[in-house]
């Protein structure tokens, strides 16, 4: 949405494809305030931003086409074409001059026996239930993982009226923010650090978790702990969606920092492959704030490489957008979060 | 249905409520949300059966991406429950299988 609002505002005509039933990606879901800057509308829900999004972009109806429950299901390099489906039998093909792939991420899963059961949902999954849909997910919920989305989610699961029987983490400390920890301890939900899932309970569908405590080799070690519970909900973190950036051919390098397999770009975000820009968690896993500025370098990119706006006006948002993006990368994640990028970014493609 | 009745932060606002079929019983849901989420509410949790092993499966990444959620609806497999909206009268069922395509359609 970001890159389709930066590129509309310097004179793109854009179509924007989106696999889900609406626009706004993770934002739609996330019902928890920012933080991040105020350029970034820190202090204000995931949702509401997307709904700012959304208004700015009904301002350019008439050179913005957005077509939602439509995937772009692949890219063909021979000829630049992109082929997309409406639903699920409903087929065009569209030829675009540039293209740019903000496909954002897919859950990860732990393999464990049992991990196929009806009740092991990801996190988001159960975000999209209960935030987006407004059905409850479950009765008593045991979270794996104690990052930022393991956390925010069991707090939001409370919030919904649903029982957190605990929350599984295989690390030492809790990996999110503090304030997040905070609020699901208060309310007594106790933290296993130093836990893993050894495997979810049940026949047809889920009905409990056995959890072990692991040493400094992540190894089983000590007693079986038995865990009631109808929902399993995986909070282990995400990898980067590049299905079609490797049917591009873009060059490809796997990124630790930021959870695997991302696109070379340079400073606007273009990869290797000259008509095809790369944006948000599809270039490597980070804040949503961040990715929202992203979105924007690459809507300025493409618009440049087009020919749309003056070059001053290019050079200009390019330095505002990097600003930014450095107050968001300041803290300790950040500093991780550079070092990927450092590892994936050129400074400009030799033609 | 089993939704959220109170919620600190959000107002739900559903659509229209329309009758649909799972496994040929009658059930409840908002028209244009995902049949995934409205099987969810009815307490439905398997939507289908592996070829192979005969596992169950049910609803897992909700974004249309994993393959978890097939079912068959109005006859035709293999339909992404989970990003594919509900609509009235919709005939729903539990995948066995890899389902049959029909050759009608």
């Amino acid at each position: 949405m970001s890159a389709t609002l930066e590129a509309a505002s310097l004179g793109c005509h854009v179509t924007l494809v989106d696999s889900d039933l609406a626009l706004g990606g993770q934002l739609i879901k996330q019902t928890h305030k920012f933080f991040g800057s105020k350029d970034e509308r820190a202090g204000t829900r995931g949702f509401k931003i997307s709904e700012i999004l959304l208004e700015e972009l009904n301002s350019y109806k008439g050179t913005v086409e957005v077509h939602t429950n439509c995937t772009a299901t692949g890219f063909y390099k021979e000829d630049g074409v992109v082929s997309c489906v409406i639903g699920e039998d409903e087929y065009f093909r569209i030829k675009p001059e540039k293209i740019v792939m903000a496909t954002g991420a897919q859950e990860r899963l732990l393999p464990f026996p049992n991990n196929h059961l009806p009740g092991v949902y990801g996190a988001g999954a159960v975000q999209t239930l209960m935030n987006v849909y407004g059905v409850v997910p479950g009765k008593k919920v045991l979270m794996v993982g104690a990052g930022n989305i393991g956390l925010i989610v069991s707090y939001q699961l409370m919030q919904a009226g649903v029982e957190i029987a605990g929350i599984v983490e295989a690390m030492d400390k809790v990996g999110g923010y503090w304030v997040h920890a905070a609020k699901t301890r208060r309310l007594g939900v106790p933290i296993y650090l130093r836990h893993t899932i050894r495997e979810a309970l049940g026949d047809k569908i889920v009905e409990g978790a056995v959890i072990q405590e692991i040493d400094d080799r992540f190894q089983p070690t000590g007693k079986e702990i038995k865990i009631d519970a109808d929902v399993i909900c995986m909070a282990v973190g995400l990898t980067p969606t590049c299905e079609l950036l490797w049917q591009a051919g873009c060059e490809m390098v796997f990124v630790p920092q930021l959870c695997g397999h991302v696109a070379q770009r340079d400073l606007f975000m273009r990869t290797s492959h000259k008509d095809i820009w790369v944006a948000g968690d599809a270039s490597g896993i980070e804040e949503a704030s961040a990715a929202m500025v992203e979105g924007r370098i690459a809507g300025v990119g493409v618009a440049k490489a087009l020919g749309h706006g003056e070059a001053s006006e290019h050079s200009g948002r390019l330095e505002e957008f990097k600003r930014r993006l450095a107050d968001l990368r300041g803290g300790e994640v950040g500093q991780k979060i550079c070092q990927g990028i450092s590892c994936c970014t050129v400074n400009e493609w030799g033609v | 249905m089993d939704l959220i009745e109170k919620h600190p932060i959000l107002e739900f606002k559903h659509s229209k409520k329309v009758k649909f079929s799972f496994d040929g019983i009658e059930m409840e849901g908002y028209e244009g949300e995902p049949i995934a989420a409205a099987l969810h509410a009815n307490g439905v949790r398997i939507y289908r059966i592996t070829p192979a092993k005969e596992q169950t499966r049910g609803f897992f990444c909700a974004i249309g991406k994993c393959s978890s959620c097939f079912m068959v609806v109005d006859g035709v497999p293999n339909v992404r429950t989970c990003v594919t909206p509900l609509k009235t009268g919709m005939r729903v069922e539990t995948q066995l299988g890899k389902g049959v395509i029909p050759m009608d359609a």
